[in-house]
């Protein structure tokens, strides 16, 4: 049978504020346990949860960067249940009233832009952390640091729009863009400052009723979601074929088998009663304020990525991953202005460049090659001064070293040799180290051509103009033996 | 007089010209703690080492010159209200041990202007009841009548008062717990308009009814209690902007001009005979020195137990969830797994009165039920603040009994939870619409015991319920009147 | 109304292990209490919007500073079990 599946997305992104949302701790990842908490964040008896400002402006601007509706008025509230990380045993959430509703992030899938609507944005505290008692002492005990507790949360719920694992990446990759291009959260899965929930279900081909909707926890990283989501797709896939009832529950993804599994049948059940938090007052979000916040947007990602595409004719893939930062996407421009070929300025960037800073672990605004330096590169090899092959050495030389492209050329002597008469030397010179080879070649093998070609680059030491090589070549191998 | 019998007033005139210092009157206090509280109970935790520290630096403060009106002035908190260092209970063995690490504001306000704690006092658990029977630490009595109630939740703080264990003490009051004993135990106790004090630790029961407030031998001294606590607080986000008078400057002695408004609907059923006729003898008084009276109607006064006893244990079970064993207080021996943790360390941890509100408003905010009684609950809370809003168009303030009946005998209404929510019919509206109230005492009844008049203000408004109280008790001489202990 | 069922499914959600004696009680109990509350639907609040704060204030905040955090020893003094600095719990069974 063939099935559609339906994918929605729920992420939990950690704001980077200095501060807690209810208190003025640190938020710093990675301090000693329990050494960055108060009375307030420890839910200790008497205490009272006073609302960081910056917070909400942290949200209002990822609202209007993915189009959403910052509501007027909106409230918190409590969510009400029990366990040894949440220190009140009630989060501080929102329910019925929150910040933000609907809204929709554009994902440059291979097909062209799909729009992926969300349903709602909103604000709550994160809770403490626990570890299990075996990886730290007593295996009957669980440790737990309130440290987290209290770390302000952005929860970005989106409709059920993605059809596919890799569109589901993909919009997970587009929103930490935008919300690192926004500065408001610095997207580290690894360090759980950007956590994502997956629903997931299947139903038949062109059927209007969703499927059994599934929960999957547990994705700290990009990968994990993408396999989670895959291994997922086809256990349901498998179930529904064998006419077998899928359970609507929660899984986790174990990463070291690698499947989804059930969790733990829930002891308790989780009636949240939620009510408004009393000790809170509402929320109002003027005009005045959220336009004020407008103004200090830069070019969101979304418009400039529909931008690129619609200005320079380059694919939606690439306008994605060019402006996967907004350095990126500056350094693509600036490249362009000297050099006007777009498509030409985004293979390379996206081959060799971001090849080399990804393995080396930093970002386009550590390299040594400035933009006008990548497009005077790409003029050389234009203008014949280089071979496009030679090209891809001096990018590597100018990478390590800084310099300018025409300095490296001048340095390691590496202008294309086209001058005809010092390439039939060379020609010459290979066909008669090579009687076999040119037999051959004469009695049809014309294979045995890039054989020479290559012969020539190597004594030319990669020097030769490819396309006179070739001409001259075939010019010689065709003359009559003398 | 005895020094331990007097006003926080006639006692800064003392100190003022030196004829006491801020450790006599400590030590006087205690001995009159030490003679009297093995038979009232008032206090749970005494801090005498602190107190002494404390004395000497006000009246060292005293000596350089220092002067303000709670200097060197001995006052007992509320065991809700937390106090750094000192053990602060509410009344439960969940937070049998549990030492604050930090002050609430109002201690804080209050060591600033130079105050001296005495100790905690003892209370209705989690400040859930009416009679101070409900609390892990005993029973308190009241000193008109050692078998009868002093009134809850802040029962301790108005019986300390009562008998002279301190100039003056902090309650809180969510529902009239300030209020009622204060009028049980015939002395003066005040319930600010909500977000006028700060309830920055003040331990919650329910957050958007608590009000922490004075009780004191007469007005005056409600006053210079309430010009040192009230006042905006960035860590309360509840806590008002408004600005904060001199409340000591309402105390002209007149009335002349006030208009007076005597609920039609408080005074019909269910009130004791003595009651009414002193609260109705209180109105004369008012009415011979200038006070006009006018009848207004809060029509839907019966419905304010109901939604207050709906809304009251919703807030609260939300706010005791904290309560488990995990960071603080009391933790069961007997676990041998997580939840069991929980489920024994709240059961053996909260006493049935606690365990019983917990309950209710557990199943008024559970799936199904919210609609019927929560939001029910606030939306007839709306028609009672509107009530109120209406009656005010046409009067000053508004003249009730304090509770139904003075102090019942201890014991006789623990089997009936609900015959002890009812007594709370007078004050719990107030809460619901946050107004500010204030009960004095009144009269007696034909056994001794006292009998509250309160007195029901606008919005911020405490300066006219105070001028009312002042003006009344310049007439009377209830507030004069000590226990025969 | 309220059967044990409901008392026990209660009790569960605010985690209180009730005994015998004491659900009964409390079933009689709030049978009582709720009975009485049934007086509120004797009013049409229809049209009545839910007062959930007295006062009409919005816009509390607080600007995001870092304060100092709460001395480690003060954090943990209260704590029934602490261990390496952790408050040490029985070993939580759900991921």
């Amino acid at each position: 049978m063939d099935y559609e599946v339906v994918i929605g997305l729920e992420v939990h992104a950690q704001l980077s504020t200095h501060s807690k949302i209810f208190c003025g701790c640190s938020t710093t990842f990675g301090a000693p346990p329990n050494t960055q908490t108060c009375p307030v964040c420890l839910g200790m008896p008497g205490v009272l949860p006073v609302l960081n400002r910056r917070v909400v402006e942290c949200a209002i601007k990822t609202a209007l960067a993915c189009h959403g509706e910052v509501a007027p008025r909106c409230r918190f509230a409590r969510k009400n249940y029990f366990y040894p990380d949440m220190p009140k045993n009630y989060q501080i959430s929102q329910y019925d009233e929150p910040l933000v509703v609907g809204g929709h992030i554009e994902i440059p899938t291979p097909e062209g832009m799909k729009r992926i609507r969300l349903v709602r944005i909103h604000l709550e505290e994160d809770v403490g952390k626990s570890i299990h008692g075996e990886n730290l002492d007593d295996p009957r005990a669980s440790y737990v640091d309130f440290n987290r507790s209290g770390v302000p949360l952005m929860e970005i719920v989106s409709q059920p729009d993605l059809s596919s694992p890799d569109e589901a990446k993909l919009y997970l990759q587009r929103l930490r863009t935008i919300v690192q291009y926004l500065e408001v959260c610095d997207g580290n899965m690894e360090e759980g400052s950007f956590r994502c929930d997956a629903n997931v279900s299947l139903r038949p081909r062109g059927a209007r009723e969703y499927g059994t909707k599934v929960e999957i926890k547990n994705l700290n990283s990009f990968r994990n979601v993408q396999h989670a989501l895959e291994y997922e797709v086809i256990r349901q896939t498998k179930a529904l074929d064998a006419g077998e009832k899928l359970l609507q529950e929660t899984r986790l993804w174990d990463t070291t088998r690698s499947v989804t599994r059930s969790m733990r049948s829930k002891e308790f059940a989780h009636d949240y009663r939620y009510f408004p938090e009393p000790d809170l007052v509402p929320l109002a979000t003027t005009r005045e304020w959220v336009e004020a916040i407008r103004r200090t947007l830069p070019e969101l990602p979304d418009t400039r990525m529909q931008r690129l595409v619609a200005e320079y004719s380059i694919p939606a893939y690439d306008a994605g991953v060019l402006t996967s930062s907004k350095a990126l996407a500056d350094y693509y421009e600036a490249c362009i202005k000297r050099y006007p070929k777009p498509k030409v300025v985004s293979n390379w960037m996206m081959v060799e460049l971001l090849r080399a800073l990804n393995r080396d672990g930093i970002e386009v605004e550590q390299s040594r090659i400035a933009p006008e330096n990548l497009a005077e590169l790409l003029e050389l090899v234009d203008d014949g001064t280089i071979s496009s092959t030679m090209a891809k050495t001096v990018f590597d030389a100018m990478y390590e070293t800084g310099k300018a492209a025409a300095e490296i050329v001048q340095e390691k002597e590496l202008r294309q040799i086209s001058d005809e008469n010092a390439l039939v030397t060379a020609i010459e010179q290979v066909l008669a180290n090579n009687p076999k080879e040119v037999s051959e070649f004469r009695a049809g093998r014309e294979k045995l051509l890039s054989f020479f070609m290559g012969q020539v680059m190597k004594a030319t030491q990669g020097k030769a103009n490819p396309q006179a090589v070739n001409k001259l070549l075939r010019q010689k191998l065709a003359e009559k033996e003398t | 007089m005895a020094l331990h019998a007097l006003t926080i007033h006639e006692l800064q005139d003392l100190l003022g010209t030196r004829e006491v210092s801020a450790r006599d009157l400590t030590e006087a206090f205690y001995r009159r703690i030490a003679a009297l509280d093995d038979r009232v109970h008032a206090y749970v935790t005494l801090t005498p080492e602190q107190a002494f520290e404390q004395a000497d630096r006000a009246d060292h403060r005293r000596q350089m010159g220092g002067s303000s009106p709670l200097l060197g002035i001995p006052l007992a908190i509320k065991d809700v209200i937390c106090t750094e260092g000192i053990r602060t209970t509410c009344g439960s063995k969940i937070l049998h041990n549990f030492v604050p690490p930090y002050d609430a504001t109002v201690i804080e306000h209050l060591t600033a202007a130079g105050v001296i704690v005495l100790g905690k006092t003892n209370m209705d658990e989690f400040a859930m009841g009416s009679s101070t029977e409900h609390s892990a630490s005993g029973i308190t009595h009241n000193p008109w009548d050692l078998s009868a109630i002093p009134g809850g939740s802040s029962g301790g703080s108005a019986a300390a008062v009562a008998a002279d264990e301190c100039a003056a003490a902090l309650g809180s009051d969510t529902g009239g717990s300030v209020r009622q004993p204060a009028a049980c135990c015939g002395i003066v106790g005040l319930k600010p308009t909500y977000g006028r004090v700060s309830r920055y630790g003040l331990v919650a029961f329910a957050s958007s009814l608590d009000q922490i407030g004075p009780m004191t031998k007469d007005v005056r001294d409600a006053a210079l209690i309430m010009n040192v606590i009230g006042g905006n607080d960035p860590r309360d986000s509840t806590s008002a902007a408004m600005p904060m008078p001199d409340f000591t400057r309402a105390l002209t002695g007149s009335a002349k001009g006030l208009r007076l408004g005597i609920p039609r609907e408080y005074f019909v059923g269910g009130i004791d005979s003595e009651v009414e006729r002193a609260v109705r003898t209180a109105v004369q008084v008012l009415e011979g020195v200038g006070a006009t009276t006018t009848e207004v109607t809060l029509p839907h006064s019966k419905y304010g137990v109901a939604a207050y006893y709906i809304l009251a244990p919703s807030e609260a079970s939300s706010n005791l969830a904290r309560y488990d064993g995990v960071k603080y207080g009391y933790r069961t021996p007997q676990w041998s797994n997580l939840r069991d943790m929980y489920m024994h360390t709240r059961d053996e941890g909260f006493g049935a009165e606690v365990k019983r509100r917990i309950m209710l408003g557990t199943y008024a905010l559970s799936a199904g039920y919210y609609e019927a009684y929560y939001q029910k609950a606030q939306q007839v809370r709306t028609l009672i603040l509107r009530d109120f809003e209406e009656a005010f168009r046409h009067v000053d303030v508004i003249v009730a009994p304090t509770a139904p009946t003075p102090a019942f005998k201890i014991g006789e209404k623990t089997d009936d939870p609900l015959q002890m929510y009812l007594s709370d019919v007078f004050t719990v509206p107030v809460n619901l619409a946050g107004l500010p109230g204030i009960s004095v005492p009144c009269g007696f009844n034909s056994a001794g015991l006292p009998i509250g008049l309160q007195i029901i203000g606008k919005p911020f408004d405490e300066e006219t319920i105070l001028r009312v109280a002042h003006a009344f008790e310049q007439h009377t001489d209830y507030h004069r009147r000590k226990p025969p202990l | 109304m309220i059967t044990r069922e409901d008392v026990e499914h209660v009790a569960e959600l605010a985690r209180l292990e009730l005994t015998a004696a004491e659900k009964e009680q409390f079933i009689a109990q709030l049978n009582d209490i709720l009975t009485y509350f049934e007086k509120l639907n004797e009013l049409d609040t229809s049209d009545v919007e839910p007062t959930s704060q007295v006062i009409p204030m919005s816009n509390v905040f607080r600007d995001d500073a870092v304060q100092p955090s709460l001395d480690r020893t003060k954090v943990l003094q209260n704590a029934p079990e602490e261990s390496h600095f952790f408050f040490k719990v029985p070993r939580i069974i759900e991921e």
